[in-house]
């Protein structure tokens, strides 16, 4: 995993807002491989178009951890929209993660 | 089980002091074996960090172990954040070790101003990269959990701090924290076993922080992992004087001090009591110092206290103990030397102005900074906060001679057993550092003067009694050496008296009856004294006089005889020569008749004898 690999999947969107997400993760365990997919499929299915992933790899970046005051891995980081908001694991519950970046169903 | 929790509370009151004399004494022991193993540590013994809390690494052997967590729990506020931060400040900036105070709780500006107060520039370490400070906010409500996680983004962290200034030791305060913020306490406590494993794997010196859970060390069963050390902090309020006390829990692969030892918190930070040595092998001198009062230094073999040495000064309430005790401070500021009274019942000005109507001027010492007073209220502040005041005090000035007056009022904040130690402490450290000590006691009641109310007279190399000597209805002032090591000192009683020119040590005066006069009765006394002297004297004037008048008279009684015989003797050897005279003349004319009368010359001596034996005769003959 790169140091930043940021998503921008599709950016067709203007008038809708952009979710900035930031995983943070350390080195590639099993534990952040699967977070990033759950990540992935979870904006792919609620905010396709209208997200960035960027992701952050502790081991190769340790002085940013403290910026966004982690300690757990992984964790995830809603930048914007206000407020932010973090989210500790690996995301395998699709309901409490949605709560959790507080994503409002796109009907 | 213990049974003596089921004696009755007095028992178990005295046993317990019986318990902690014991343990104490162990303790003493144990730290003089130590020191001299100390000398040949062996490569495989536990290496200790030494935290430079004053106090702490005596009770510890040597500091914390090292390479090891320490867990320090206690309830809020009695230290722990600031025990942890002295460590790590002390070894930053005294043993060269940086540190990496992780904080779980308070910010790094807040614990820059919160440790400010207690002289540590935090932010000055930090600029000289000796120590990172970093926080880690944990906020229950930002925060949401699924699924599987790890905290190995802490461990990122504190390797990353860790490395950015060597550090040799960590801090993490309040790991705690975590168990609010993260409700899966499964992962928690997996992850803070390797945590603390993974601290031991990097040689870091660790002290982790946690609050005291009722019944337990700590709230969360952290003592489960950090099991290397636990030293428990506590802050108890007793008699309404709070006193803050430390007791090491445990420590593996070393003996400690198992006490509670109270320490305290002040502007230079914590200070574990007992501060010093705990040994009896100071340094004595054999050199004497003067007492200032001339007919006292003759009372203790002539020359005065030993230097270094403790002087116990007791008496009944008004017998001059202060006063005394300026008398010493003024002689030894009049040898240069300083001084440090610690006055417990009267201000310093009132001390003052007290002893210049004795003729003691401690004005113009403390004008020339050698002498410092440090008045109190023994109720300002607990027993070890006192102890750690003189300590500080003394530390400081450097005086030869100091004087706690009076050491009996400690007895209002502390118990019997309390004050002992104490003072046993202290007077432990003025031996070391040989520095003479005054300590003046209050006794109550005349029937057991010579008990001391706190039991210091063991202490106590001289010890001087003050007393009332009550007779013919006036109280007067006695002064007596009731010991005194190490010296032939003087076993009367002597009176003393307090004039406007300082005190007096007036000749012992026993009266007729043998018994010690004092007072009005002494001045009695020795006014009919001087006035028998004067009317024997002049009985012996008149007696010598009446001698010479004898002596003339019968000198001239002899020159009377003398003359008289000499009158005599002149009389008789008149006579004596008249006689010859008439004899010879007889004899002339003798011869003239014999030629007259044709008799034979005298031819021979026979005849001539014959003739001579007529004489007679003719002496009869011729009388008629």
């Amino acid at each position: 995993m790169k140091k930043t690999k940021s998503k921008p999947t599709t950016k067709n969107s203007p008038d809708a807002e952009v979710w900035e997400l930031r995983l943070y993760v350390a080195g590639q365990t099993p534990k952040s491989i699967k977070a990033f997919a759950n990540l992935s499929r979870i904006c792919e299915e609620q905010l396709a178009g209208r997200y960035k992933i960027e992701v952050i790899d502790l081991l190769e970046n340790p002085q940013l951890a403290s910026g966004d005051q982690i300690f757990a891995i992984p964790t995830l980081v809603r930048t914007t929209p206000a407020p932010i908001r973090k989210i500790i694991g690996d995301l395998s519950n699709t309901e409490r993660t949605l709560v959790g970046l507080d994503v409002r169903k796109v009907s | 089980m213990n049974l003596r929790q089921y004696l009755p509370s007095l028992d178990s009151q005295s046993h317990r002091s019986a318990d902690f004399i014991a343990q104490w004494i162990i303790t003493k022991i144990r730290f003089m074996t130590r020191a001299r193993n100390n000398a040949s540590i062996s490569p495989g013994m536990l290496r200790k960090a030494p935290t430079g809390i004053q106090g702490l690494d005596e009770i510890t052997g040597g500091g914390l172990p090292e390479g090891r967590p320490t867990l320090i729990c206690g309830s809020a506020g009695c230290g722990k954040t600031l025990f942890a931060t002295e460590f790590l400040v002390r070894g930053a900036v005294q043993f060269g070790e940086p540190g990496v105070f992780m904080s779980f709780e308070e910010s790094g500006e807040e614990l820059t101003t919160n440790v400010a107060s207690l002289g540590f520039d935090l932010k000055d370490i930090v600029a000289r990269k000796k120590l990172v400070l970093d926080q880690v906010r944990v906020e229950r409500s930002e925060i949401e959990e699924t699924g599987e996680y790890d905290l190995e983004a802490l461990f990122i962290r504190l390797a990353y701090a860790i490395d950015s200034v060597g550090a040799r030791r960590v801090v993490l305060d309040t790991l705690e924290s975590l168990f609010a913020a993260l409700p899966n306490e499964a992962i928690l406590r997996a992850e803070l076993r390797r945590l603390f494993g993974w601290l031991k794997d990097k040689g870091m010196t660790a002290i982790i922080t946690a609050e005291r859970g009722s019944g337990t060390l700590t709230r969360h069963g952290l003592e489960e992992y950090v099991s290397d050390c636990v030293i428990l902090l506590d802050h108890r309020v007793t008699d309404l004087i709070s006193t803050r006390r430390l007791r090491i829990v445990k420590y593996r692969g070393s003996t400690h001090g198992t006490n509670e030892y109270p320490f305290l918190i002040d502007e230079s930070g914590i200070s574990v009591l007992p501060i010093t040595s705990l040994g009896l092998n100071h340094k004595v001198s054999s050199e004497r110092v003067d007492t200032g009062i001339p007919g006292l230094n003759m009372m203790l073999g002539g020359e005065g206290f030993y230097r270094g040495s403790s002087i116990l000064m007791s008496g009944t309430a008004g017998t001059g103990k202060s006063s005394l005790a300026a008398h010493l401070v003024d002689a030894a500021c009049g040898r240069g030397e300083r001084c440090i009274y610690f006055a417990f019942e009267e201000s310093e000005q009132q001390i003052i102005r007290n002893m210049r109507s004795i003729g003691i001027d401690l004005g113009r010492w403390v004008h020339r900074r050698l002498l410092q007073f440090s008045a109190s209220r023994p109720s300002a502040f607990g027993l070890e906060m006192h102890l750690v005041n003189m300590h500080r005090h003394i530390r400081q000035f450097e005086p030869s001679f100091v004087i706690v007056d009076p050491v009996t009022s400690l007895l209002t904040i502390g118990t019997k057993m309390e004050i002992q130690l104490t003072l046993t402490r202290l007077i432990d450290f003025l031996k070391t550092n040989q520095i003479t000590s005054l300590f003046t006691s209050l006794t109550h009641g005349e029937t057991n003067l010579e008990l001391t109310e706190v039991g210091l007279s063991s202490l106590m190399d001289t010890w001087i009694l003050l007393r009332d000597i009550e007779t013919s209805r006036e109280r007067n002032r006695g002064l007596y050496v009731l010991k005194s090591r190490g010296m032939a000192h003087s076993n009367q009683i002597r009176e003393f008296r307090l004039t406007d020119k300082r005190a007096q040590l007036t000749d012992v005066y026993l009266g007729p009856a043998g018994g010690l006069l004092v007072g009005a009765a002494r001045l009695a006394q020795e006014a009919r004294e001087k006035a028998e002297k004067r009317a024997r004297s002049i009985e012996l004037e008149r007696k010598r006089r009446d001698l010479e008048r004898k002596r003339l008279a019968l000198e001239s009684q002899i020159a009377g005889l003398r003359s008289q015989f000499e009158l005599e003797t002149q009389e008789i050897s008149q006579l004596i020569a008249q006689e010859e005279t008439i004899d010879e003349s007889f004899n002339d004319e003798r011869t003239e008749m014999a030629l007259l009368r044709k008799q034979d010359a005298p031819q021979s001596g026979r005849k001539r004898s014959a003739n001579s034996r007529k004489v007679p005769g003719t002496d009869g003959r011729r009388s008629k």
